[in-house]
């Protein structure tokens, strides 16, 4: 079954077009990523799904209900921990649970126990009575992650999850999804321009310029990529460039003196292009291709490249925050 | 209509539960009255003091300074939206189910709330400034500084309706609280002083709020405006209040609805 259906979704803020006819679907108890660079349309994609923006046209429908006519209960069938966090700071972990619990209308027989299991799952039972402003990044996100969870609900968004958190603690986050979804055959939907992170997806929808430009399972992203990448570099760069796309038919790209190309079955290319190159070789990589190639590829940049649409963003923040 | 009264009342105890966990401001909204109190008490007492007949200008002042308290924090609790909109928690707020007239609704219960039970630390004050006070003047208070801090909060909630930064709070202190304070009658009678003063205090509704306040503790003796040759009683000046009350909360609910 799916409990996300979104089918040519458009939002225009004024001149600007943010997202120009996205379609998805995601089914239950699947890890879907949305990913992009900053600007690209996720958090306005993301906020339409959550009822907060209205589409300019299109249709969704989560948890099979429609975003537009029955936002009460797509909001009763999600969770949602944003990209900046929003707890009460002056309140403790437990009040802000039981604020959210008595919000969405859960019995308090239901209520009381919930509360428990999610602490006792994020390993802040200890600290429950806790003021927030004296919680950790961390912590904090860990919190609204259990508080997205409280009323039981069947998506739960998890807009940059892990942002400006530390390694250890990203990682321990993915563990509590993982085990999450196991538990509750919860579908989570995630936005994330950390790459490594859209590893954990089952699968991955890349979104660029307010369009998905991809939308697949990891291993069938990667294929699409053309096999293995190989990285050369030579004593002349532009010589071997000529080569590559003469001789070889490849479509070499260079980045910092490195010339990188992709071809299927690397391990036996290798050999006999080392052998029959005529340029010498300074250097020569192989290695299976990642999302970062994955989406180099479909955008032509390279993901954390955001200088280019920086005053895009700009806009579209400014915009966001007028709406 | 369930969840408009479930919304009121999970925002409301939220409100409370702010209020009770943040000493400071509680002891804030307390000093300022109280300062008035004591040094323009001290200051301008002797002064004053011929001016009103039968009561001395601590005594003429005290009513309007309990209103102050309930003015201070019920504006500060409405526009305390602004706050939840920049530390985020307001999104929380708005992606439940809670209903958006609702929300409203409950910050201004909160706020009344907090407004009546500061009201009421600030009664203690009665006696020692020779103030009559007993169950009536209570009783006859109660609804009165309901309909006040109601219809203020609904000021501050306009005003926090469409605010987006912190910053515009201090101006917001500055051009809307302190001459709604000044020409309220809390600190002198409104009638006998320069014309434009008079119209523009009479123009004021929280005139009509600490006037009627002010009949409840001293009659109608020193208090009572007179509004095109009609002296206003208590309950018309609770019209007065209860209508622009109820003016600045539907603008202000219409006002987050559309900006949301």
């Amino acid at each position: 079954m799916d409990v996300i259906e979104a089918s040519n979704i458009v939002k225009r803020f004024g001149e600007l077009e943010a997202v120009k006819g996205v379609s998805f679907s995601v089914k239950e108890g699947e890890i879907f990523g949305f990913l992009g660079p900053n600007g690209a349309g996720k958090t306005t994609t993301i906020n339409i799904l959550c009822t907060l923006l209205k589409p300019t046209a299109g249709q969704a429908k989560v948890n099979g209900h429609d975003v537009i006519k029955e936002r009460s209960q797509v909001r009763q069938s999600i969770g949602l921990v944003f990209q900046e966090p929003s707890l009460d700071d002056y309140l403790t972990a437990e009040q802000n649970l039981r604020f959210h619990g008595y919000a969405y209308g859960v019995p308090r027989n239901v209520l009381e126990p919930r509360l428990k299991e999610l602490l006792e799952m994020m390993e802040l039972w200890d600290r429950r009575k806790g003021k927030i402003n004296t919680y950790s990044g961390g912590m904090k996100r860990r919190l609204e992650i259990a508080r997205g969870l409280l009323h039981h609900p069947r998506v739960l968004f998890l807009d940059e999850p892990t942002l400006g958190l530390d390694p250890q603690t990203r990682r321990r986050i993915w563990d509590y999804i993982h085990d999450l979804r196991k538990r509750e055959n919860l579908a989570i939907f995630m936005t994330t321009h950390y790459m490594d992170e859209a590893e954990n997806c089952d699968r991955i929808a890349i979104m660029d310029y307010g369009r998905t430009v991809a939308l697949d399972t990891l291993e069938k992203l990667k294929d699409g990529v053309g096999g293995d990448v190989i990285s050369i570099k030579t004593e002349d760069n532009e010589e071997a460039v000529r080569l590559l796309e003469g001789q070889y038919k490849f479509k070499p790209s260079i980045e910092n003196g490195i010339i990188s190309f992709t071809v299927y079955h690397g391990e036996e290319f290798l050999p006999k292009f080392v052998s029959g190159f005529p340029l010498r070789l300074l250097s020569i990589g192989l290695r299976r291709p990642t999302l970062e190639d994955v989406f180099l590829k479909l955008t032509g940049r390279n993901i954390r490249e955001q200088e280019v649409d920086s005053m895009q963003q700009m806009k579209n923040m400014a915009r966001m925050r007028r709406h | 209509m369930a969840i408009v009264f479930r919304t009121i009342w999970v925002i409301a105890y939220r409100e409370l539960l702010r209020f009770v966990h943040d000493r400071p401001r509680m002891f804030s909204s307390f000093s300022m009255p109280i300062i008035f109190l004591i040094i323009f008490g001290a200051g301008f007492g002797r002064l004053i003091g011929q001016m009103m007949p039968g009561v001395d200008y601590i005594q003429f002042m005290y009513p309007g300074i309990l209103a102050m308290t309930v003015l201070m924090t019920s504006v500060m609790s409405g526009v305390s939206i602004v706050w939840d909109r920049e530390f985020g928690f307001l999104k929380e707020v708005l992606v439940s189910p809670l209903s958006r007239s609702g929300v409203l609704a409950g910050k201004a219960v909160g706020a009344a709330t907090i407004a009546i039970i500061q009201g009421a630390i600030m009664l203690v004050l009665a006696p020692i400034v020779n103030v009559p006070i007993n169950l009536g003047t209570v009783l006859a208070l109660l609804p009165l500084l309901l309909i006040l801090s109601l219809a203020l909060s609904g000021l501050g909630l306009l005003i926090g309706a469409r605010m987006r930064s912190q910053q515009g709070f201090q101006i917001m202190m500055q051009l809307v609280i302190f001459p709604i304070m000044f020409l309220s009658g809390i600190f002198f009678p409104v009638s006998g002083v320069a014309t434009w003063l008079e119209v523009l205090s009479k123009l004021n509704p929280v005139t009509y709020g600490i006037d009627a306040i002010r009949q409840v503790f001293l009659g109608t003796e020193v208090a009572g405006v007179t509004v095109f040759g009609h002296t206003m009683g208590i309950v018309d000046s609770a019209i007065v209040v209860a209508m622009v009350g109820v003016v600045l909360l539907t603008t202000a609910i219409w006002a987050f609805n559309r900006q949301e």
